[in-house]
């Protein structure tokens, strides 16, 4: 039961742990000037915070280099359940076009479970805030995957891989 | 100095809000704004030049029969619109849709199968079936952004001569 009641409680303030994992700073910019009173996060009860200990939520930017990986991996042991990570940014959802680098991870997802991803580069405050109203249940996601074809159904082309494997 | 006061209560009172009421009201990006791209299957003919310039190299041709399979994995996309510059039939576009924010990274993939021909010599797939409804709604080459000649570094065959 008091488990339910933290779940309940839980999207009434969030309150934010930025990790800066290798970003070019404009995320971070971003994110700062979602925190300004012109976009007002804290009317939503976000607020940013120094610890990852009093975080309910951890804003990842940039794709995770090498070295600070494992510091990612200890942060988000530190922050106590239930949490929320947020990948923020081209980088943080797939690495970029530094996604083969030898000094990158390529993404969030590779190091911590993410669960909110929002790419753009870097992506527009309204768009950060969208995510927070999708975290929150407050609008509908927008975004689907699409499959298209420029000729009509029929049955499966033969495969010519298939026939010489 | 009273009379600051006043003129910086004015101020205050003459703008009363200055938060965007944005998750709540639609907020559209500015002009030239490069949001998600959208590509047109019917336009597209399988060139592949956008995976020739695309820098996350996200982009991805196969070649299956006489199905060519595209897969465009927007989830490290830069923005950069490099591929709607490059395609020479305006099929790929950028829309001004930022609201990209997603729980599952399959919702960014786009996925695009082409039917072309086989060629007999080289096995390859190619695009067969309208080209010529196509040719009269194609732009001149001279009206396209061409950055130099097709072929720099063969020379006309004047100069050679002399």
């Amino acid at each position: 039961m008091f488990r339910k009641l933290c779940l309940k409680a839980f999207p009434k303030a969030l309150w934010v742990y930025h990790a800066n994992c290798g970003a070019c700073n404009g995320c971070d910019i971003e994110i700062i000037n979602v925190l300004t009173p012109y976009y007002d996060a804290e009317r939503f009860g976000i607020k940013l915070v120094g610890s990852p200990r009093h975080a309910d939520v951890i804003l990842v930017t940039g794709g995770v280099t090498r070295q600070v990986a494992p510091a990612l991996r200890r942060l988000y042991e530190a922050t106590p359940d239930p949490k929320l990570v947020m990948a923020i940014g081209s980088c943080a959802c797939g690495g970029d076009m530094w996604f083969d680098s030898y000094n990158i991870w390529g993404g969030a997802d590779k190091v911590v479970p993410v669960d909110y991803y929002v790419p753009g580069c870097p992506p527009r405050p309204e768009a950060i805030l969208y995510a927070v109203a999708v975290a929150l249940g407050m609008a509908p996601k927008k975004v689907g995957k699409k499959v298209q074809r420029d000729f009509p159904e029929f049955e499966e082309p033969e495969s010519k891989f298939m026939k010489s494997a | 100095m009273f009379k600051g006061k006043a003129k910086e209560a004015l101020i205050c009172f003459s703008n009363p809000r200055v938060t965007l009421k944005y998750p709540f009201e639609p907020q559209e990006p500015p002009d030239g704004f490069r949001g998600r791209i959208s590509v047109d299957v019917e336009k597209c003919i399988g060139c592949g030049g956008c995976a020739n310039v695309c820098p996350s190299r996200l982009i991805r041709f196969y070649d299956d029969g006489d199905v060519t399979r595209m897969e465009f994995i927007l989830d490290r996309c830069t923005y950069c619109g490099r591929c709607a510059d490059v395609c020479p039939e305006d099929a790929i576009t950028m829309t001004k849709e930022f609201e990209t924010a997603t729980d599952d990274l399959e919702d960014l993939y786009i996925i695009q199968e082409l039917y072309m021909g086989t060629c007999n010599r080289c096995g390859r797939c190619f695009e067969t079936d309208n080209w010529i409804d196509k040719i009269p709604t194609r732009r001149n080459r001279e009206g396209r952004n061409f950055v130099g000649p097709a072929m720099p570094h063969v020379q006309p065959i004047k100069e050679v001569a002399k």
